[in-house]
């Protein structure tokens, strides 16, 4: 299985150096690597707004910004950490792990693969500059509802053009992953013997290239409305506002199980190498993914029971909605099994995978509520929602990705991270996380809406609470910076195989792994 | 997790004890209709059936993750799969599914199930405000715009906020106890959602569309909600308040507000001094208009254009009224034609006229505006 040419070694490569390395290469690790920066840029920045947010939330009456401008921030935190942070930030670990876990040399298409990265700092100045112009960022909500979203200013028409292009870089991107992982494993790894992360991000890239369009064409739709005298979302011109929200949750839906899916991966990674034992029930696992991929697209109305649609679609939407909960119930019971009798240490990813369990499963739990279409209709739009919802995104995605980066940095630097300040990072987000968004289920259930930046008298002091955690969560996030930035600069060097229960192709390469790996392909067993 | 912890036990104490739970902190708030009641008792349900798997699952993992720790000796076993113990976990999830299912599938076909109202209301969301037409049942052809009670000196911090602070209106939508009330909604502008946690009734207003909900709230009171759909700048700023009262105190409300209809309707017949056109404007405005244009006519531009020293403000009075009557499509400038009496639009258009640096000195008569409408 020995795949590394003794005359690549460590940090060799070719053409360019400085700064048109970066910008001319071609190789996947340092995509993923730039991938991976241009997120956590990203996430500093939709945090900055989300801290915004909670500052005028801290007390009632309006302190620090106006109504107009807070709807503004809002929206951008929501499109920000979405399509800046998240959705980029998987696809850095599936740049940098998927070509080395199926032991291929690099993606099957690695000029696109430059290209799909390099449409995203324009999409994000599209997007931030936006904030700069008359009349300020679109202040529509993250799902851009029509009418709305039509009544925005020109900021409206730089976020649907910074999702256009978004969008094309995740379907480029997606392109790739598919062709890579159906063409390029190495000898004897069949479909079956592949690593998780792989399987998961092989659905996520398919649901990418299914619903990406369909969120294009709804914001074109839009575009249309606003600039081009068409009446899509419109009634007065035959339209329907309504339909703007299916076409919009028919690509939402799919959209975040796109931002979990390939967190499963990880995880299903993270829990068999620390508890020293096989994955439990890797068949089922494979088999919930998709069952959890094809079942997203026969969900999304459950998004819209207060939109008055006739009962027979509430009850359908009811139904397939608290399905999705089985198979998503299997990957849990399935981890937790993979821990039941291992032998079990707890270093930083191990830690954030478990933090992980524990903490999406909360967001499970109020998903399937929410799933109720008749208690919906009671925490719809409410922070009841806003709390579900970071369950899964905050603690659900951002966990496994931290996750991922503690397992994985030291495979892509050469050096263990800083065990005692990832274990602090750990602890610190975990605590600011449940004092944040644990209250926000109480505020949500007793009745407060979600996108308001004054509220009634009697959910003062969870808001206090929920603004003062934030604040603690979001500094914590430093911690993160610094023990990354101390990784890279050194650190005790680490080993091939870096974990004693680690498994799977990447870990037969030295650390760091070389700029060139498995140029001959190894075979697996 | 001691926080949570914390929680937790109030969320016990709060389920013991709904009825006393009269403003909920922790909870959803103390229904007063069936369908409410309802949905209150099917959450509590589904909390604890979720606590229970939770404290199942989690129990076994933090037994796994206590005891068969490396530092501890455990050594791996190696199992990886049993299918007597998936297929459990795969169909015992679907038996307490079906569980949830029923109960929830009763409770849609109810609240879909509008027939037979007693009293029929239109309630109109509008940037920001809400319009309520009486269309059927005792009080029929009464209509009223309720707009938040709460001054702006209250959400900028430069007075005390009062008990009801962000959810009190002007005018209150007032139905009497026991009886079924179908509630209408739409829009004119942008989509809003009528909510009121207490009667388990929200349901959004589409432009362009009429939908449905209905209650019947069994216990006297004041009920207050919000709009739950994000329209834009004030969106947290048009709550939604309703009295539920006794049939005579319902039936007295009636006849007030028929009297006072018939009393606007003959304001409207009658020329009126400049003085009373531009006092009765200030009121009108800052109920009506001071969101967007604001307190000193500047407004808030590009998306609220200010008033004063406007083209159209200065220009011809009839091209002012028709902007005022229909609105401008397309923008939260909503047609008041529909919202405000005669009388209330000449004088809120005095107003305007006459204020800031606009000295115009004319005073528009209701009669112009009655000949104006309909055109």
């Amino acid at each position: 299985m020995a795949a590394v040419m003794s005359d690549h070694a460590h940090g060799a490569h070719h053409g360019p150096t400085g700064l048109m390395r970066w910008i001319t290469t071609t190789n996947h690790k340092d995509i993923g690597t730039m991938y991976l920066v241009f997120s956590f840029i990203m996430f500093l920045s939709g945090g900055v707004l989300a801290l915004t947010i909670r500052a005028e939330l801290f007390q009632p009456g309006l302190q620090i910004v106006r109504p107009e401008f807070f709807n503004q921030l809002t929206t951008m935190h929501g499109l920000v950490m979405v399509f800046g942070a998240v959705m980029p930030a998987f696809v850095g670990f599936a740049n940098w792990q998927i070509p080395l876990m199926i032991g291929a040399s690099d993606m099957a298409f690695a000029r696109m693969n430059n290209w799909s990265f390099w449409l995203l700092p324009p999409a994000a100045i599209l997007l931030i500059g936006s904030f700069f112009v008359p009349g300020g960022a679109t202040a529509a909500g993250w799902t851009l509802y029509a009418p709305l979203s039509v009544q925005m200013g020109m900021g409206m028409d730089m976020a649907i053009f910074a999702l256009h292009i978004m969008g094309l870089s995740s379907i480029m991107g997606a392109i790739n992953i598919v062709v890579t992982v159906l063409n390029m494993r190495a000898p004897g790894m069949t479909m079956m013997k592949m690593p998780l992360f792989c399987w998961t991000w092989l659905i996520t890239a398919y649901l990418l290239i299914a619903v990406m369009p369909v969120l294009a064409g709804a914001v074109t739709m839009v575009l249309a409305d606003r600039h081009f005298g068409t009446s899509f979302f419109d009634a007065a011109g035959g339209g329907d506002p309504v339909m703007y929200q299916h076409i919009f949750w028919f690509f939402g839906h799919p959209e975040v199980y796109i931002m979990i899916l390939p967190a499963f991966g990880i995880i299903s990674q993270i829990i068999p190498t620390f508890s020293r034992k096989p994955l439990f029930g890797y068949a089922s696992m494979v088999y919930a993914t998709a069952s959890i991929a094809i079942l997203s697209f026969s969900v999304w109305a459950h998004h819209m029971f207060t939109t008055g649609m006739p009962a027979a679609g509430q009850l359908f939407f009811m139904y397939a909605t608290m399905l999705i909960a089985v198979p998503t119930g299997v990957k849990v019971f399935n981890w937790v099994a993979t821990m039941w009798r291992g032998s079990l240490t707890f270093e930083p990813p191990m830690l954030f995978a478990v933090g992980f369990i524990f903490v999406f499963t909360m967001g499970g739990f109020t998903g399937l509520i929410c799933a109720i279409a008749p208690i919906d209709i009671q925490v719809q739009d409410t922070y009841y929602v806003v709390a579900h919802f970071h369950y899964v995104l905050v603690a659900g995605s951002l966990f496994a990705l931290f996750a991922g980066a503690y397992y994985w940095l030291p495979k892509w630097t050469g050096h263990m991270p800083d065990e005692r300040i990832g274990k602090l990072h750990f602890w610190c987000s975990m605590i600011f996380f449940n004092v944040t968004f644990f209250p926000m289920h109480f505020l949500g259930l007793a009745g407060m809406p979600r996108r308001i930046p004054d509220y009634a008298l009697q959910f003062a002091d969870f808001n206090m609470m929920a603004s003062i955690g934030a604040f603690g969560f979001g500094l914590s996030q430093l911690i993160f910076l610094y023990a990354v930035v101390k990784c890279v600069r050194g650190g005790e060097k680490a080993s091939a195989r870096v974990w004693e229960g680690a498994e799977g192709l990447e870990w037969t390469v030295p650390s760091p792994a070389p700029h060139h790996t498995f140029e001959e392909a190894p075979v697996v067993r | 997790m001691s926080l949570a912890g914390r929680h937790a036990v109030a969320v016990f104490a709060a389920l013991a004890s709904p009825a006393l739970m009269a403003q909920s902190r922790y909870n959803l708030q103390s229904p007063v209709t069936g369908i409410a009641e309802q949905i209150y008792n099917m959450h509590t349900l589904m909390l604890l059936i979720c606590l229970f798997i939770f404290v199942i699952v989690f129990g076994v993992m933090f037994w796994a993750v206590i005891h068969h720790r490396k530092s501890k000796g455990a050594v791996a076993a190696n199992f990886h799969e049993n299918t007597a113990v998936e297929i459990a976990w795969t169909v015992i999830p679907i038996l307490i599914l079906l569980g949830m299912a029923w109960p929830a599938t009763k409770t849609v076909l109810e609240m879909k199930d509008t027939r037979d109202p007693d009293i029929t209301i239109k309630a109109t969301g509008y940037q920001w405000k809400w319009g309520y037409d009486y269309l059927q049942g005792e009080g029929q052809g009464i209509r009223f715009v309720s707009n938040l009670a709460t001054s702006h000196e209250q959400i900028d911090g430069k007075a005390a906020k009062g008990e009801h602070y962000l959810v009190e209106v002007d005018n209150p939508v007032v139905v009497p106890v026991g009886k079924k009330i179908r509630v209408l909604t739409t829009a004119s502008d942008v989509i809003h959602a009528w909510w009121l946690p207490a009667f388990g009734v929200k349901q959004d207003a589409i432009p362009g569309f009429i939908r449905d909900a209905w209650f019947r709230a069994d216990k006297e009171g004041v009920y207050r909600g919000n709009c739950a759909e994000l329209c834009g700048k004030d969106h947290g700023f048009m709550p939604i308040e309703v009295h539920v009262v006794s049939q005579e105190a319902y039936s007295k409300w009636v006849a007030d507000r028929q009297a006072a209809m018939a009393a606007a309707v003959s304001a409207g017949a009658r020329d009126w001094s400049l003085a009373e056109l531009v006092e009765q404007g200030a009121k009108v405005f800052a109920a009506n208009c001071v969101a967007c244009h604001q307190a000193d006519g500047k407004g808030l531009p590009p998306a609220f254009p200010p008033l004063d020293g406007s083209k159209v403000v200065l220009g011809e009075a009839a091209g002012q009224i028709a902007v005022v009557l229909n609105g401008r499509p397309g923008t939260p400038m909503a047609a008041f034609g529909e919202l405000l009496s005669d009388a209330d639009i000449a004088a809120v258009i005095t107003y305007t006229r006459n204020s800031w640096s606009n000295k115009t000195g004319e005073a528009i008569q209701p009669s112009q505006i009655a000949a104006a409408r309909g055109k």
